[in-house]
C-alpha cells in the first residue's frame, strides 16, 4: 500500500498577476473570468476520501445507532414501517449509480424484511416541492425497491391531500405541526437522508420534508428567514430553531430512526475533472481542456447545453453515515459536513463575486429561471458561511449568470406569475408577503398542476424570495455579469456586460479599490468568517 | 372650405388595402379638398366649424381598407370623415356663436327628421336606428361617415341642433374632443351588465380602452378590474386612470388566470385559453387576436364587450358556444337607463353624451390628446395615429381651422 497524502484544507488564495483566469459558472455554461490582483479566492477544500465499504458502514450505522436501539430490535411482525427518502433536489448535481438513498434503503428493507415486517411505504419527502417522476424515483432508490413498491407503496408526498395529513399539535411558539398521516400513525418511521450541505438534516428533514404550507409557514417566512445568520450555521438561525421544536413535538408521538449521509466534494466526474481543481493547479491538459469546454458549451444552443449539463453524474463518495435519534445523529453529521466545507476567512470584503451554475436545489432536470437565480445567490451563495458573511454590511454581491426571462412551464407555474405580477408590483420581501402568499399558496389551480402535474407548489417562489431576504437588507447592490438588464431590472439588480464593468459600476456603492472575495463553489464549501480586518491569507 | 374627403374606388381600396394606407402609404381613399360646404339638409340644422377633431380607429380602418363591407353600405360617398369633434356653431347670419359645442354624430330619425320615428327611435335606442341607409338623408350611421353632413376632418359641416352639446368653461378642447369616444366607453360599461363584484377584462388599451377603464372606474367600481396594454405609456396610463393590474398581451393570459384563480389549459393545436377567468371582458382592439383572447378568458356564463370595431375577422366560436358566453356589441351611444354596475335603472333615463360631458369634467383626459396637426399636414397625421402606441401617443387629432389664410 502507497503513502496517502491527506487532502488539502480549503485556501484563500489572493489573485496576482501570475494568477490564471478562474472557471467561473454562468448559466448553462462556464467562463473564464480574470479577478482583480488583489481579490482572494475561496476554495473548497478537496474531497475527503470516502469509506472503503459504504455498505458495511451502512450495516453497521444501523446495528450501532446513536442513542437508539438497534434498528433490527425497532422492527416486527405487524407493524407499519415507513420509510422516507429526500427528494431529487439532493445532492446537486445527481449522484452516480448507486444513489446512496438506494443503499440505504435497501439495507433498511432487509432488515424490515428479515423481522417479517410486511406493512412498509416509502415516501419521497417532497414537501412543497414539485413531484419526482418514475425515472427519477428509479435513479434514486433503484430497480429492485422501485419494482417492488412503485406507485402503490412508493409513492410522492402530497401536502394539498387533507386525508394524508394529520395534526400533531402546536409548538409552545404556536407552530402548527401537521405531517403526513402514514408517517405519522407508522410504529417506526425511518427517515434516509442525504446532507449536501449544513443546512439539510436534523429535525429539518421530517418537519418539512413530510409536512405542507400550514407548518411551513411558520418558519418559511420573511421574519424567520432575516433572523436565519445563516442557512449553513443550524445553531444560528431562526429556521432550524423553529424545526427543531417541531421536530421534537412530532418525535413525542413518533418514533423516528434518523440515517443522515454525508458526501465528499467529488462534484465533477473525470471527463471535467479540471472543474475540481484549482486553476493554479491546472496542467496544460487542464488549461486546454476548460478553455475548449467553456467555449464549445457557449457555443452550443443553450438549451442543448443545459441538456448535457443535466445528464452529469456526480462521483459523491460516502463519508459519513449516522443513524439513531436525530439531535446526536445530526451532530454528528455537521461535524462531518464542516470537516468537508469548512474554510477559514479573515475578514469581510466589499464585494463578494460568485458564478450561477445550471443546477440549484429546485431546478434538477429543469431551467434554472431569475426566481432561481435570485435565490443560489442572495439564498444560497451569500448564506455559505458561519460567524458572519463574507461580504460586509451595504457591500456588493457580483454574480455571473445569463439570466434568461425562460421559465420551465410545467416545473414552475406560480414562478411565472411570480415574476409577471409580484415582482412587477413590489420586491419588498414583507409586502410580497403580506399582499402576495396567501393567494398563491391556496390557488386552486397550482393545487392541482402540484398534485396532479410536477408543479413546485404555489408558494415555493416566495420562499425563494425569502430566502433572499437577510441578504436583501445587508447588501448595497448586487450585479449580475452577463445578465439580460431588463431581467436583471425585474429583480432589482444592475446587468454588466463583463466582470470589470460591475466593478466599476460596484465602485459606486463600495468606493474605489475594493476589497474583493470570489466564491469558488462548486463544489460546495462554507466560509468560516472571522471578525477583522481583510486577509488574503498570504503572510 | 378645405376638407380631406374620402372617395373610394375600387383600384383605391386595392392599392389601399395592399399598402397598408394608414402606414405611409398613397392614402389613396383620402385627399385634400377645396369644395363647397354642404349644404344645410333642413329646419334646426346649423353650420359648424371644428376646432379639434380626432382621428379614431374606424377612421383608419376605413382608410386601410379594412373597414368591414358592412359598413360601407351604412355609408354615403364621398365623405368627410371626423365624428370626434369639438366646435364652434354658428348663427344663421353667419355669426359664431357663443361657447362651444361637442357634437353627437349619430344620425338617427331625430336628425334626419322621420317621422313617425322608426321602432328602435322610438323606444329610445337611437343607436339602433334602421333609418340609417338612406331615409331623410343620404345614408350614414354618423356624421363623419355622410356624404350630406360633411365631417370633422374640414373647416365647417352641418350638424342638427339636437346633435350639439355645449362645452363647459372649465373643459379646454382637448378634454373636449375625447367626449365621443368616452361616450363608446360609457355606453359599453352601461350596456355591459358588469356588477359591482364583477373580474373586469379590458382588452387593448388605445383611446378607447383607456377611456373604458376610466369610465369603469368613474361609474362604480367593479371587484378587480384588470387592463392589458401594449406599449409602456399605456401601462402607465391604465393604471392612472383605474386598473388595478396591467398585463402585457404576452402576459395577459396567466394574468386574468392569475387575477381570477382560473385554470390554464393548454392542448395541443390550440392556443392555451382559460376555464374560469374574467366576469366581463371589453374587448377594445377590434381585431381578431382581442377577440380570441377574449373568448380565450372570459368564464363561463360571462360577458364579452365588443367595444372596438370589428371587421371580417376568423375566430373559432366553440369556446362561444361551450361557455354559454354573451358577445354584446356596444356601438356608440344614445339614451342610458340602466345604472352603473348592476345598481338598478337610470331615473330618469339621460343620453349618454351628458354623462360623458359629466365624467370629462372629472377626468380631464385632454393629456391624451396630442399636439393637433393642421389638415394638409393629414399624411403624417394619419401615420401617426396609425402607429400611435408605439410612438408613445394615444389620440391624434387634427386642428381644421388652423393653417389658412384668413
Amino acid at each position: 500500500m502507497g503513502s496517502v497524502m491527506a487532502p488539502r484544507p480549503g485556501a484563500v488564495v489572493e489573485v496576482t498577476r501570475q494568477t490564471p483566469p478562474l472557471m467561473v459558472p454562468n448559466g448553462d455554461g462556464y467562463v473564464l473570468q480574470r479577478l482583480p490582483t488583489g481579490a482572494r479566492v475561496v476554495y473548497a477544500p478537496d474531497p475527503l476520501p470516502g469509506l472503503r465499504d459504504p455498505d458495511g458502514a451502512i450495516r453497521r450505522a444501523l446495528l450501532n445507532p446513536l442513542d437508539s436501539e438497534p434498528l433490527p430490535a425497532l422492527l416486527r411482525a405487524g407493524m407499519r414501517l415507513t420509510i422516507a427518502i429526500d427528494d431529487i433536489s439532493l445532492p446537486l448535481p445527481p449522484m452516480r449509480w448507486p444513489d446512496v438513498r438506494q443503499r440505504l434503503v435497501e439495507a433498511v428493507l432487509d432488515l424490515a424484511a428479515a423481522a417479517g415486517v410486511e406493512d412498509v411505504e416509502l415516501i419521497v419527502a417532497t414537501s412543497l416541492h414539485r413531484r419526482m417522476t418514475a425515472a427519477e424515483v428509479l435513479e434514486c432508490v433503484g430497480r429492485r425497491v422501485f419494482d417492488a413498491f412503485w406507485p402503490d407503496r412508493l409513492y410522492n408526498f402530497d401536502a394539498e391531500d387533507p386525508e394524508a395529513l394529520v395534526e400533531l399539535g402546536t409548538t409552545d411558539q404556536g407552530e402548527v405541526v401537521e405531517i403526513s398521516r402514514r408517517a405519522a400513525e407508522s410504529d417506526l418511521l425511518v427517515y434516509v437522508n442525504i446532507n449536501l450541505v449544513a443546512m439539510d438534516g436534523g429535525h429539518k428533514s421530517v418537519s418539512v420534508g413530510l409536512a405542507g404550507y400550514r407548518s411551513l409557514r411558520h418558519h418559511h417566512n420573511v421574519h424567520t428567514l432575516r433572523h436565519t445568520r445563516s442557512l449553513m450555521d443550524p445553531p444560528h438561525s431562526a429556521l432550524h430553531a423553529s424545526c427543531d421544536r417541531m421536530g421534537r413535538l412530532i418525535e413525542k408521538q413518533v418514533r423516528v430512526f434518523k440515517i443522515e449521509t454525508t458526501l465528499n466534494t467529488d462534484t465533477f466526474p473525470s471527463t471535467v475533472g479540471f472543474l475540481n481543481r484549482r486553476e493554479a493547479d491546472w496542467s496544460w491538459r487542464d488549461r486546454a481542456a476548460a478553455y475548449g469546454f467553456s467555449r464549445s458549451m457557449a457555443a452550443l444552443p443553450h438549451a442543448r447545453a443545459r441538456d448535457l449539463f443535466h445528464r452529469t453524474r456526480s462521483p459523491y463518495a460516502l463519508t459519513g453515515v449516522f443513524a439513531g435519534a436525530t439531535e446526536p445523529v445530526h451532530a454528528r453529521t455537521l461535524e462531518s459536513i464542516y470537516r468537508q466545507h469548512a474554510v477559514p476567512v479573515k475578514g469581510q470584503s466589499d464585494v463578494l463575486t460568485a458564478g450561477v451554475p445550471y443546477v440549484g436545489p429546485y431546478n434538477v432536470n429543469s431551467i434554472m429561471n431569475p426566481i432561481l437565480v435570485f435565490c443560489m445567490g442572495l439564498g444560497y451563495f451569500f448564506n455559505m458561511y458561519r460567524g458572519m458573511p463574507l461580504v460586509r454590511k451595504g457591500g456588493v454581491l457580483i454574480l455571473t449568470h445569463p439570466l434568461r426571462e425562460e421559465f420551465h412551464p410545467v416545473h414552475h407555474p406560480s414562478y411565472i406569475d411570480f415574476y409577471d405580477q409580484v415582482l412587477a408590483s413590489t420586491r419588498d420581501p414583507k409586502r410580497i408577503e403580506e399582499e402576495f402568499e396567501e393567494r398563491f399558496a391556496t390557488d386552486s389551480w397550482y393545487r392541482q398542476l402540484y398534485r396532479r402535474s410536477h408543479a413546485y407548489h404555489g408558494v415555493h417562489p416566495f420562499y425563494m424570495w425569502y430566502w433572499g431576504a437577510h441578504a436583501l437588507e445587508h447588501l448595497g447592490n448586487v450585479i449580475v455579469v452577463g445578465g439580460q438588464r431588463h431581467v436583471a431590472e425585474r429583480l432589482g439588480f444592475l446587468a454588466a456586460s463583463t466582470l470589470d464593468d460591475a466593478l466599476e459600476m460596484a465602485s459606486q456603492t463600495v468606493g474605489r479599490d475594493p476589497s474583493v472575495t470570489h466564491l469558488h463553489t462548486p463544489p460546495m464549501l462554507v466560509a468560516d468568517v472571522e471578525p477583522g480586518a481583510y486577509d488574503t491569507g498570504v503572510p | 372650405m378645405h376638407a380631406l374627403e374620402y372617395s373610394p374606388t375600387l383600384p383605391g381600396y386595392a392599392v389601399a388595402r395592399l399598402t397598408g394606407g394608414t402606414r405611409g402609404g398613397p392614402l389613396t381613399l383620402l385627399r385634400l379638398a377645396h369644395r363647397t360646404a354642404p349644404a344645410l339638409p333642413g329646419a334646426g340644422w346649423v353650420r359648424v366649424r371644428p376646432l379639434l377633431a380626432g382621428i379614431c380607429g374606424s377612421d383608419l380602418a376605413a382608410l386601410d381598407g379594412h373597414a368591414s363591407p358592412y359598413l360601407g353600405a351604412l355609408a354615403s360617398t364621398p365623405f368627410v370623415p371626423g365624428h370626434e369633434i369639438v366646435a364652434r356653431a354658428l348663427e344663421e347670419d353667419g355669426s359664431t356663436a357663443p361657447g362651444r359645442v361637442v357634437v353627437e354624430p349619430q344620425l338617427h330619425c331625430g336628425v334626419r327628421g322621420v317621422r313617425p320615428p322608426c321602432p328602435r327611435c322610438a323606444a329610445g335606442e337611437p343607436q339602433r336606428c334602421e333609418s340609417v341607409a338612406g331615409e331623410g338623408l343620404d345614408a350614414g350611421l354618423q356624421t363623419g361617415y355622410c356624404c350630406a353632413t360633411g365631417g370633422g376632418w374640414a373647416t365647417e359641416l352641418v350638424a342638427h341642433r339636437s346633435q350639439l352639446h355645449p362645452v363647459p368653461d372649465a373643459l379646454d378642447d382637448r378634454d373636449a374632443v375625447l367626449v365621443e369616444p368616452l361616450a363608446c366607453a360609457v355606453h359599453a360599461v352601461l350596456r355591459s351588465g358588469a356588477q359591482g363584484g364583477d373580474r373586469v377584462l379590458v382588452l387593448g388599451a388605445g383611446t378607447l380602452g383607456l377611456l373604458t377603464v376610466a369610465a369603469l372606474r368613474e361609474l362604480g367600481r367593479p371587484g378587480r378590474l384588470l387592463a392589458v396594454a401594449k406599449h409602456d405609456h399605456q401601462r402607465r396610463l391604465a393604471a392612472e386612470l383605474g386598473a388595478d393590474a396591467v398585463a402585457t398581451p404576452a402576459t395577459m393570459l396567466r394574468a386574468v388566470r392569475f387575477e381570477t384563480g382560473a385554470r390554464l389549459v393548454e392542448g395541443r393545436g390550440t392556443d392555451p385559453f382559460l376555464l374560469g377567468g374574467a366576469d366581463v371582458c371589453f374587448e377594445c382592439t377590434g381585431t381578431a387576436a382581442g377577440l380570441r383572447d377574449a373568448m380565450a378568458v372570459t368564464r363561463a356564463g360571462g360577458t364579452v364587450v365588443m367595444v372596438g370595431m370589428p371587421g371580417r375577422v376568423t375566430i373559432d366560436l366553440a369556446p362561444a358556444w361551450q361557455r354559454e358566453l354573451v358577445v354584446r356589441g356596444a356601438y356608440g351611444y344614445g339614451i342610458e337607463t340602466h345604472a352603473p354596475l348592476g345598481g338598478g335603472d337610470v331615473e330618469p333615463p339621460r343620453r349618454t353624451f351628458e354623462i360623458a360631458l359629466e365624467l370629462a369634467g372629472r377626468l380631464r383626459l385632454g393629456r391624451l390628446v396630442g399636439d393637433p396637426h393642421p389638415l394638409s399636414e393629414y399624411r403624417a397625421a394619419i401615420a401617426e395615429a396609425a402607429s400611435a402606441g408605439s410612438r408613445g401617443a394615444v389620440k391624434v387629432a387634427f386642428a381644421p381651422g388652423v393653417g389658412w389664410a384668413a
